[in-house]
């Protein structure tokens, strides 16, 4: 893992440089947690890009990496009633929700004992047990089914749960983002849609960044239209993350009225794992982004703070790095999904049509 | 002749038309900065500029209906579907407008549109990304659509879909674009509704389009060697306008059909081409029409269960022998 981290010299230059000051209400417990889960997201990615690039994944393979400190500081805040949904960049969500790494990795590469039974591959990840109701590959597609989830959310009796709905840059230029979107503020005025939209800023849909691909650039200024309330976060500060998610869950859970978090981030990775014509950016943007990994910031602030010292970071990246080889070594073993599995799951009844 | 890529077949098709008649643009997403995911349109933005090489954001239901009006204006656009999998969010715009206004215009305005893009399955790429469109579109009066299997038909039809005053759909096979093959420097257009004989053969026909054809050519080979069956193979190109002549010809001919198609079978072009036959060769047949298709399922992520999914060389060999009554 290639983080960028500052020196201790580096560091108290950067401080005294203007550097917003940070408001330290994430405990030194907490902080570590999550720096560790940011670890593990990590080294996942790694993992699976690496047998993306052996042709062991077949299919298209989003990695999450630059973008960890989004999910990770908003699904620290899940509760029981919770659901989240996402698009195809989804390995983050799943793992953070407490899937196994073995069957999401096993998923990847198409075995029998992955997460979805070998059915869907990366970009269609479930685990309804823990929360995470997909997984989606059209862009802009699975924003009305959040919306209709946090509707039911408050719908159906004892329910306090609310929806976390994970949407990219580049589908808010979706129809389908602008029809759920005026839905969920038509019903929020009613509390009957507790849905945090979590916008996740990573400067471009593919190869088009955002000014090449509307003349309103602030993106979350989209959302004053349904009159959803909204707010934007460095999404590279996983504080700043956490503590907007504590405050904003809370709202929407209370209130069941729809709020909008848009996480500022930048995706260091190419778009997919087979993408590497990348004539849209400089190599110049992605170095000057990977200082601002949110991993490495992380790990400044925890040896800053003396909550770690070098060598407990260097056990901490090890253990995860151990975590997705066994991962990798699960999947790599595990058997293929046997053909029978072909014809289930087209409808609740097994006959199937033809 | 020069040997080019089915990928280059396109572009230059599109570029000689750009050359030609300025009321020719591009649109799509990433086809200009980019390229295009699948390279199609690379050099294009630079030689023909923004204005006739448009990026779009990712709306397909938006940018196709917006082609649609400058269609109508009096442009030739070509809308890029980066795969067609995502048109089904423009595909109110496609079938409720572009099919039909000419129709419900009394014949006042017309739409002349190609949306090509590719499709079709093979690569894992599961559920939402694995679609053969050709029967889905080909189901609605009012447009044309086509699979053209090699780079001579992906040119000619290319530059045939442009110059078309209503709107024709090309479904491009994802799998064909670095296959190569002749494609004159002359100027020449391939003519919808006139199916092509990939092979001669006298014992039984086999029919399919897009990479199907590959398939069945090689299949056919392997027939002849290994069978002793010498196969006629169609390549039908043009599903809509559809060339019921050159099928119930070749029928006539080998009195056997098998026909094969990745898509489902359930309302499918396989189902259309039996039908046919059946209405126009019936007393003919010495076997009921074969279809093979792709299962009827959503298509699977894991490798086994998609080559399971999608119909292969055992598999046609299988209907072969059973449309020649040889084996069960
Ligand atoms: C409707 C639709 N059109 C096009 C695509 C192809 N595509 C996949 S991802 C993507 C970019 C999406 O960008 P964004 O929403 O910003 O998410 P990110 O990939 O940056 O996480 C595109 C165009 C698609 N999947 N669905
Ligand atoms: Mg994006």
């Amino acid at each position: 893992m290639a983080t960028t981290r500052n020196s201790k010299k580096q560091r108290s230059a950067a401080a005294t440089n203007g550097d917003k000051p940070h408001v330290p209400q994430v405990s030194p417990e907490q902080l570590l947690e999550l720096y560790r889960k940011m670890v593990l997201v990590r080294y996942f990615e790694e993992a699976c890009q690496t047998a993306f690039r052996q042709g062991k994944v077949g299919g298209y393979l989003h990695v999450y990496i630059g973008q960890e400190a989004i999910a990770t500081g908003l699904l620290a805040t899940i509760q029981p009633d919770d659901r989240v949904i996402t698009a195809y960049r989804d390995h983050a969500h799943v793992l953070l929700l407490g899937s196994d790494p073995k069957a999401v990795m096993a998923e990847l590469y198409g075995k029998g004992t992955g997460l979805v039974k070998g059915k869907g591959g990366s970009m269609h990840l479930f685990d309804v047990e823990h929360k995470f109701w997909g997984g989606y590959g059209i862009v802009g597609g699975h924003i009305p089914l959040g919306v209709g989830m946090a509707y039911a959310q408050r719908y159906l009796p004892d329910n306090t749960g609310i929806t976390q709905l994970y949407l990219g840059d580049g589908a808010i230029h979706n129809g389908a983002f602008h029809e759920g979107a005026n839905l969920a503020g038509l019903w929020g005025r009613e509390g009957l849609n507790p849905c945090l939209f979590v916008l996740e800023n990573n400067q471009y849909g593919m190869g088009t960044s955002i000014e090449r691909a509307t003349a309103n650039t602030d993106l979350i200024s989209k959302f004053d239209s349904y009159a959803i309330p909204r707010e934007s976060v460095d999404g590279m500060d996983i504080e700043a993350v956490y503590e907007a998610a504590v405050r904003l869950t809370e709202r929407v859970r209370e209130t069941g009225s729809p709020f909008a978090l848009e996480a500022m981030t930048y995706r260091i990775a190419p778009h997919g794992a087979a993408d590497f014509l990348e004539k849209y950016r400089s190599k110049d943007e992605v170095r000057e982004a990977r200082k601002r990994d949110p991993i490495g910031l992380t790990e400044t602030k925890l040896l800053d703070r003396d909550i770690v010292s070098e060598d407990e970071i260097t056990k901490i990246r090890q253990e995860y790095q151990q975590l997705a080889a066994d991962a990798v070594k699960f999947a790599e073993e595990s058997p293929e999904p046997p053909l029978e599995e072909l014809l289930t799951d087209v409808y609740a009844e097994p006959e199937a049509v033809g | 002749m020069p040997v080019i890529t089915y990928r280059e077949a396109i572009k230059s098709a599109m570029a000689e038309e750009m050359e030609r008649d300025d009321r020719v643009v591009v649109m799509g997403e990433d086809i200009g900065l980019y390229g295009g995911t699948h390279l199609v349109t690379d050099g294009l933005l630079d030689r023909f500029g923004p204005k006739r090489v448009m990026d779009t954001p990712i709306a397909e239901g938006g940018f196709t209906g917006a082609a649609i009006g400058m269609a109508m204006a009096g442009m030739r656009p070509i809308v890029e579907m980066m795969t067609w999998n995502f048109s089904f969010q423009a595909a109110d715009q496609i079938i409720q407008n572009a099919a039909k206004i000419r129709y419900f215009s009394g014949g006042q305005a017309s739409v002349p549109l190609v949306i090509r893009g590719p499709n079709g399955g093979g690569v894992q790429l599961s559920a939402q990304h694995t679609h053969s469109l050709e029967g889905f579109y080909g189901h609605f009066p009012g447009l044309k659509v086509v699979a053209p299997a090699t780079p001579y038909d992906a040119h000619g039809m290319m530059i045939e879909a442009i110059r078309d005053p209503d709107p024709v759909l090309i479904l491009e096979a994802g799998a064909l674009y670095g296959t190569k093959g002749d494609v004159p420097e002359e100027e020449y257009t391939v003519p919808f509704g006139k199916s092509r004989i990939a092979r001669e053969g006298t014992d039984i026909t086999l029919i399919g389009y897009g990479r199907q054809v590959n398939l069945l050519l090689k299949t056919a080979e392997k027939l002849a060697s290994n069978e002793g069956v010498d196969a006629e193979v169609i390549d039908l190109r043009s599903i809509r306008p559809f060339d019921t002549e050159t099928i119930v010809d070749s029928v006539k001919k080998t009195n056997r059909a098998v026909v094969i198609e990745e898509q489902w079978r359930w309302f499918s072009v396989a189902s259309e081409v039996a039908a046919h036959l059946q209405e126009h060769a019936f007393d003919y047949l010495d076997a009921p029409v074969e279809r093979v298709s792709g299962a009827e399922v959503p298509a699977p992520y894991a490798r086994n269960l998609e080559i399971a999914a999608f119909p292969g060389e055992d598999d046609i060999i299988d209907a072969v022998n059973r449309v020649l009554y040889r084996r069960s």
